[in-house]
């Protein structure tokens, strides 16, 4: 019982960070219509860089982390609307979301190359140790994240519901046509879901990396969690991709306690596979929010 | 409705001509290739043959996106289950690989029923997004399962078949097979994007609402394109196998469906040259680049980003372009 304990809070643990990056990924969707195939190189990426500046300019660790952060903002955050989105949107959805592959094949093969093949461990925030609590003996590192992810995401709800500057984004989301005419500046709009979203892609980053190690192929697998959560969870909503996140940590860490570590990819796939099948438009979605 | 419904029918009727165009095009590509690496030497010859069964599995994917407007994300998966069916029933239990390579067909079209049924449910890009699982499950099971597939190690020793009692050993003669066998499956392709069958396809992704309310069952028509785009992979991996005679997990990787799907978009998607546009750009072009080593993915992924915010149709569509303009000037000039 102490085990599946412990195997829960790691599940809830990684889930959260697959949340993070689905939550980014849907605000973006929802904004402009762009499915970010590079999601997952997306959290790949900060620490990478992070790590680089450290390497490149030998600054201490958190000089080189807030410059490794600012230039992936300014790439990838704004950069990436300007330069990609905007030029390609009205190709049509198709087109952008190739872009998009394009452009995870882009970072991959950049941090590949430019950076390193093998994995880098990344320093942790939080110390190591493991507590233990009633008998289970749990990770604080684990812990920590569990805080750090549900905190960003309280912010988040917090900003998009309690803020004008929110409602005047989530006004964006739902009708660009009526919020243009209500005074919204649209367009500002859609850059903020941007960095919103390179902003989560960094504290995903930066809570995953001490565990999982910076490498340049890490986005497949946190991409594809990524997907999953968001379509399971029910596309259009924050909420969704929190719950499908944690569902599919929590899937993924027991499969792998309980049915194989090899195969433990295959468990979402399965998930994905049976929502399509039973419940298309996700577990908190609503048939009509769906526009995908 | 009736603007747009004045420019389909001129749509329709160009191709008519092209088409005729296509054909000979094919077949002089075909005589063409069948003399060019004489001269060439073996690995020249090997690059020119690994170019065209690139572009088998790269058609099967511009059915797929081309013409039914899907983005599947496992072509290498496909083209990876092709690879292993062929050379596990050709090393290890004799079947001829006449067999082997219809089996292999077999095999793929019935998985991509099977995973487009449940995806295309729910429209749009769902495929894309089960068809990334699948090929992550895909990669797992040929790395994980070794008494198959000899995991890692891969398998070596895969024998190329004979054809009519020739052997077909060498790279010249395995070329020439390579060439036949495409412009057998490309003909194929070009006849069924031009049967009703094909029509239906390209309503789909011209306007699939308008092509509803004609009675096209667009969910059929798609899944059917993805299926028939799937078997195209596995029929391009069958060829791959006794192409190498070793093969790997590496090659059949989520990337290198990626790659291949950015391939499609290179040449041009929807486009009948379009694959071998695209796979030019993705396998030969290269060696030729030998100098940019591991950086030529991340300099061809930035070309077709590129030809994405100038022109989507890729190369093909670029050389359309160019054509017309050509035309209507030189119709000026007259």
């Amino acid at each position: 019982m102490a085990e599946f304990i412990a195997y829960l809070i790691a599940g809830i643990a990684t889930g959260a960070i697959y949340a993070l990056a689905a939550i980014g990924f849907t605000l973006v969707w929802q904004t402009s219509q762009t499915i970010n195939f590079a999601q997952g190189e997306f959290v790949m990426l900060p620490a990478v860089l992070i790590l680089l500046a450290v390497k490149l300019f030998g600054l201490p660790l958190w000089a080189g982390g807030l410059l490794g952060i600012a230039v992936f903002l300014l790439i990838f955050g704004a950069g990436f609307k300007l330069v990609v989105v905007d030029p390609m949107i009205k190709h049509g959805v198709l087109p952008l979301a190739i872009a998009t592959m394009a452009l995870s094949t882009i970072m991959k093969e950049g941090a590949k190359d430019g950076f390193s093949a093998e994995a880098q461990s990344f320093p942790s925030l939080v110390p190591t140790d493991m507590v233990n609590l009633l008998g289970v003996s749990i990770s604080l590192q684990h812990l920590a994240i569990i805080v750090v992810a549900f905190a960003a995401i309280g912010l988040l709800q917090w900003f998009v519901g309690g803020t004008r500057l929110g409602r005047q984004m989530q006004a964006t989301a739902q009708n660009p046509t009526v919020a243009r005419i209500l005074g919204i500046p649209v367009e500002r709009m859609v850059l903020l879901t941007f960095l919103l979203n390179a902003a989560l892609a960094v504290v995903a980053s930066l809570l995953i990396s001490p565990i999982y190690l910076a490498k340049f192929s890490n986005g497949e697998t946190i991409g594809l969690f990524a997907f999953i959560a968001a379509i399971v969870g029910g596309f259009n909503q924050v909420r969704g991709a929190l719950v499908g996140g944690i569902l599919i940590g929590v899937a993924d860490s027991l499969a792998a306690a309980y049915i194989s570590t090899q195969y433990r990819l295959a468990v979402p796939l399965v998930l994905l596979v049976a929502i399509i099948l039973i419940k298309p438009e996700g577990l908190m979605g609503r048939k009509e929010e769906r526009r995908i | 409705m009736s603007a747009p419904a004045a420019q389909n029918s001129i749509a329709s009727r160009r191709p008519a001509r092209r088409i005729d165009a296509a054909l000979i095009g094919l077949l002089l590509g075909a005589a063409i290739l069948w003399f060019a690496p004489v001269g060439m030497g073996r690995y020249g010859t090997y690059v020119l043959s690994l170019w065209l069964v690139m572009s088998i599995g790269v058609m099967g994917l511009n059915l797929t996106l081309g013409y039914a407007g899907q983005s599947s994300l496992a072509q290498a998966a496909f083209m990876g289950l092709g690879a292993y069916a062929t050379a596990i029933l050709t090393t290890k239990y004799g079947v001829s690989w006449y067999a082997a390579f219809a089996l292999s067909g077999l095999l793929t079209f019935a998985v991509g029923l099977l995973l487009g049924f449940p995806a295309l449910r729910v429209r749009t890009h769902y495929l894309a997004f089960v068809t990334l699982a699948f090929s992550t499950l895909i990669w797992l099971l040929i790395r994980n399962e070794q008494w198959l597939t000899g995991g890692v190690y891969g398998i070596s020793n895969i024998n190329r078949p004979d054809f009519l009692g020739i052997k077909l050993f060498g790279a010249l003669e395995f070329h020439r097979f390579v060439v036949v066998v495409t412009l057998v499956l490309s003909l194929k392709l070009w006849w069924l994007v031009r049967s009703p069958w094909g029509r239906a396809f390209t309503a789909l992704r011209e306007n699939p609402v308008r092509a509803a309310s004609l009675g096209v069952d667009t969910r059929a028509y798609t899944l059917l394109a993805f299926a028939i785009g799937s078997a195209y992979g596995g029929f391009a991996g069958s060829l791959y196998a006794p192409l190498v005679e070793f093969i790997d997990p590496s090659p059949f990787s989520l990337s290198q469906s990626l790659f291949l799907l950015l391939m499609v978009v290179a040449g041009g998607s929807g486009y009948l040259f379009g694959p071998f546009v695209g796979a030019l750009l993705g396998v030969v072009l290269p060696e030729w680049l030998r100098f940019a080593g591991s950086l030529y993915l991340i300099i061809f992924a930035t070309i077709v980003l590129a030809l994405l915010v100038i022109c989507p149709q890729g190369v093909c569509g670029l050389i359309e372009r160019g054509w017309h303009a050509l035309r209507r000037k030189t119709g000026g000039a007259r």
